[in-house]
């Protein structure tokens, strides 16, 4: 065996991965069932030169990582439930002003208090459009110990690379159950630091519509001086209120996930090649799918699984594609269809779409999903 | 303006958008005089801000400036001073960005005793959204949501900053500006929550509807009202009644956050060698 | 080997949680694949409490116990709420110092005092979970003693070794 194989839980993979991916700061609150992150970050991030607070609220802790982002550190905040409801304003201000920061939401049951230590899927929506206001996201989830681990890294460096905040997006179990992993060492990690200005301060433009539609940004404190608004600005940052740079910037900001979807979207095919059904799950119920999919197989049932892991932007092209292929797709989430909404928009031209919804605290089984499989064909 | 003010302003964005006789643009400009005063590296000073009048300001000057959420601007600043101590950090904030929605943020960043100086525009109203009443509205006092007059307490916030924790308090005003400019720089120079309340006027929204005359009235009102804190000492107390203090109301320096968590790491990578 | 799966059971407070992890990290030493998790209350301290652990050579997809194989209940509550939840020929071990009059046709049951044992022998009831967890392992070997010793002083607290590991020799004795 590896002298390196280790049980550890989803929320300390994703701390740990945080680090290795170089995060510096966290600001956080008290919540279950993701406060294992904040402890873990608490102990570690001052023995790095890191800085961890815990803040007197959410929404102060969102603010927070953000300051903190400006000054060039990699930031991080975790949180579950009424938690990220409080933090929308904020992450909308981190997507207006295109600062990098990534926000880990490990999901409980809700609305409101809901279940604190049950498992639920029911954020999905929340993460696309939590924030007023049309704004572009990306929203990464794992579905294992392991992957929280290496998407928490993949998190870190797309918000640095593409300026923005990032979804890290756990479910109860993930985030809570151990499992046994090798996690990769320090140099074979891939780790991306944010563009900073070459040019010199009287030249900057923090929101300069170039080529890249990434502009370059600048510490605070390195002379470059400049304005960061939550209000429509033009590409100095100060305040706008012309409609063609209105325009202009936002087509700037809708349009760079797409530039880069190639490297953005991600996801995991599973028996596909001949399947005539087809599970869409991901989080810790894509865990379940697959098992589905192997006892079906054994059953002589081509059953196949798509796992987007990003979840937004939604990997639609590659979907759309194997819907083409195969006779039913079924959708098992825990929450009354949220995905789902998502997967029926891109593929009921092509194929019949049904969901398997679960809201009662508890997970799906894998034989609750061959059950659903065995009822639509 | 005199060349070594004019070198903090961003000049090209001026004039500001402020009303005629409005006191804020007394107030930015003395926390100009105080920085250009004060030995600070200017290309290490950053002025963070909430949503409302007084959190324009700014934009006007020639700094890392942060606009932020309304009520959100002492969370904004402690990320920005944690992350990177190195900084100076301003923090310009309004009553009701202050004391309504930003409350809790407030006490809690003096009670932290982070290194920030806050200058908190206090114009008694909700100047931005056209006048509704604030926490610092005086009771009785009309305002578009207390047509009937204020039926609240306001707040004293001094006291309040003091109760919570902050190790320099004082209080100036947009007539005695020059006694402003020096509880800046005295903040500037404590290390640790600074709290300066500037009173400002809103002839627009506040003044109009209660009756308070034109701005040059409102500033002979704060001239008339403001008792410096070394004259009360020597007032009976019924001389006192209906005025407020100004000038230094609290001084007292002891550990400041980002300091003692920098001792933490020093001794965290002292314990691992 | 054949897929194990485990759930114990109690109240908050008893170590149940960690005797899962000893368990699992005792397989992760035998180089095996091992899910842990858990369900419980509000309570810090009391209420119930469920730790899962899944030993198998393959791929774990599904992550929580279906039917488990072995139940360990160590109180009254848990043996109610859980006690019917056995695979055919599945063993339940009860601390028969919490519970009593439990039966179940489909399984082995074997009743040992645990809780009494801890606090007779080593004077600590917090060591009850090691004498579980050291019988649960003597009776179904899935892993060696030696990995069970390892996991355990890995995971105590330091100063703990010596009543932890009587702990062990307790339970283990019971069982061989």
């Amino acid at each position: 065996m590896s002298p390196k194989a280790r049980l550890i839980q989803g929320n300390r993979a994703c701390a740990e991965g945080a680090i290795a991916a170089g995060v510096r700061f966290f600001a956080g609150y008290p919540i279950t069932p993701s406060t294992e992150i904040a402890e873990i970050m608490s102990e570690e991030l001052p023995k790095l030169s890191g800085k961890f607070i815990q803040m007197e609220d959410e929404i102060a802790s969102m603010s927070c990582i953000i300051g903190a982002s400006l000054t060039g550190k990699k930031v991080l905040t975790a949180s579950s439930g009424p938690g990220i409801s409080l933090k929308q304003e904020a992450i909308g201000y981190a997507c207006m002003t295109e600062t990098p920061c990534v926000i880990v939401n490990v999901q409980r049951l809700g609305p409101s208090t809901g279940g604190p230590t049950s498992s639920a899927q029911g954020d999905i929506m929340q993460a696309r459009w939590g924030t007023h206001g049309d704004h572009p996201i990306i929203a990464l989830c794992p579905s294992s110990v392991y992957e929280c681990f290496t998407l928490t890294i993949t998190a870190v460096n797309f918000a640095e690379k593409y300026r923005t905040p990032v979804y890290v997006m756990l479910d109860e179990i993930v985030g809570h159950m151990r499992e046994k992993v090798v996690l990769p060492d320090a140099d074979e990690i891939e780790v991306i630091d944010r563009k900073r200005p070459t040019c010199p301060p009287e030249e900057y433009k923090p929101y300069q519509i170039g080529e890249s539609l990434i502009p370059a940004m600048a510490d605070y404190g390195t002379g470059y001086k400049w304005h960061v608004t939550g209000l429509f600005h033009d590409e100095t940052g100060f305040p706008s209120g012309n409609p063609q740079v209105i325009d202009a910037q936002f087509k700037r900001l809708m349009a760079k996930f797409k530039k880069y979807e190639d490297e953005i979207l991600l996801w995991e095919e599973t028996e596909t090649k001949d399947a005539e059904i087809l599970l869409v799950a991901y989080g810790s119920t894509a865990r379940s799918a697959l098992e589905a999919v192997n006892i079906l197989r054994t059953e002589g049932i081509k059953a196949g699984l798509f796992r987007p892991i990003t979840i937004w932007p939604f990997p639609e092209k590659v979907l759309k594609t194997l819907a083409g292929k195969v006779k039913k797709i079924i959708v098992p989430e825990m929450n009354y269809g949220q995905l789902f909404l998502e997967v029926e928009r891109v593929c009921k031209d092509k194929t019949q779409v049904s969901g398997l919804f679960k809201v009662d605290s508890l997970p799906i089984a894998p034989d609750e999903i061959t059950a659903k499989v065995r009822e639509v064909l | 303006m005199r060349p070594e003010l004019q070198k903090l302003f961003r000049m090209e964005k001026l004039p500001h958008i402020w009303c005629p006789g409005c006191g804020h643009g007394i107030i930015t400009r003395a926390i100009g005089e105080a920085i250009a005063e004060s030995d600070i590296n200017l290309d290490k000073t950053v002025i963070v801000s909430g949503i409302g009048c007084s959190s324009r300001a700014p934009g006007y000057m020639n700094f890392d400036t942060l606009h932020t959420l309304h009520g959100r601007a002492l969370a904004f600043a402690t990320g920005v001073k944690l992350a990177n101590p190195e900084l100076n950090v301003f923090v310009i904030t309004g009553d009701g960005d202050a004391t309504a929605i930003g409350g809790n943020h407030f006490i809690h960043a003096a009670r932290r005793n982070i290194d920030l100086n806050v200058i908190l525009f206090n114009n008694n109203i909700y100047g931005m959204t056209g006048g509704q009443y604030s926490p610092l509205t005086p009771t009785g006092k009309m305002a578009s949501t207390s047509p009937y007059g204020n039926p609240e307490n306001n707040f004293d916030i001094p006291a309040l900053a003091i109760a919570a924790g902050a190790s320099y308090v004082a209080r100036g005003t947009a007539f005695h500006d020059k006694l402003l400019i020096e509880c800046i720089k005295e903040g500037i120079k404590n290390k640790g929550f600074s709290l300066i309340e500037a009173m400002s006027m809103c002839p627009t929204s506040y003044g109009r509807r209660n009756k308070m005359g034109n701005a040059a009235d409102m500033l002979n009102d704060l001239k008339r009202i403001a008792v410096n804190i070394n004259v009360a000492k020597k007032l009976p107390p019924e001389k006192l009644e209906g005025k407020f203090l100004i000038g230094k109301l609290h001084h007292k320096p002891y550990p400041e956050f980002t300091q003692e968590y920098d001792k933490l790491i020093l001794k965290l990578q002292k314990g691992a060698e | 080997m054949k897929r194990w799966e485990f759930r114990l059971s109690g109240s908050g407070g008893q170590g149940l949680i960690t005797a899962g992890i000893i368990l699992g990290e005792a397989a992760v030493i035998e180089g095996k694949e091992v899910v842990q998790s858990q369900s419980y209350g509000p309570e810090a301290r009391g209420g119930a409490s469920k730790a899962e652990v899944i030993i198998d050579d393959k791929t774990i997809n599904y992550p929580k116990v279906v039917i488990p194989d072995l139940l360990l209940a160590m109180s009254l509550e848990a043996a109610d709420k859980y006690g019917s939840e056995i695979k055919e020929n599945g063993i339940i071990i009860l601390d028969s110092s919490m519970v009593s009059g439990f039966k179940n046709e489909k399984a082995q049951i074997i009743e040992i005092p645990i809780t009494k044992l801890a606090k007779k022998e080593i004077g600590k009831t917090f060591v009850a979970n090691i004498i579980a967890v050291s019988a649960l392992v003597g009776l179904t070997e899935v892993v060696s003693f030696v990995s069970l010793k390892k996991a355990i002083l890995s995971r105590i607290p330091k100063g703990t070794e010596d009543i932890n590991l009587k702990a062990l020799e307790i339970g283990w004795a019971l069982i061989k």
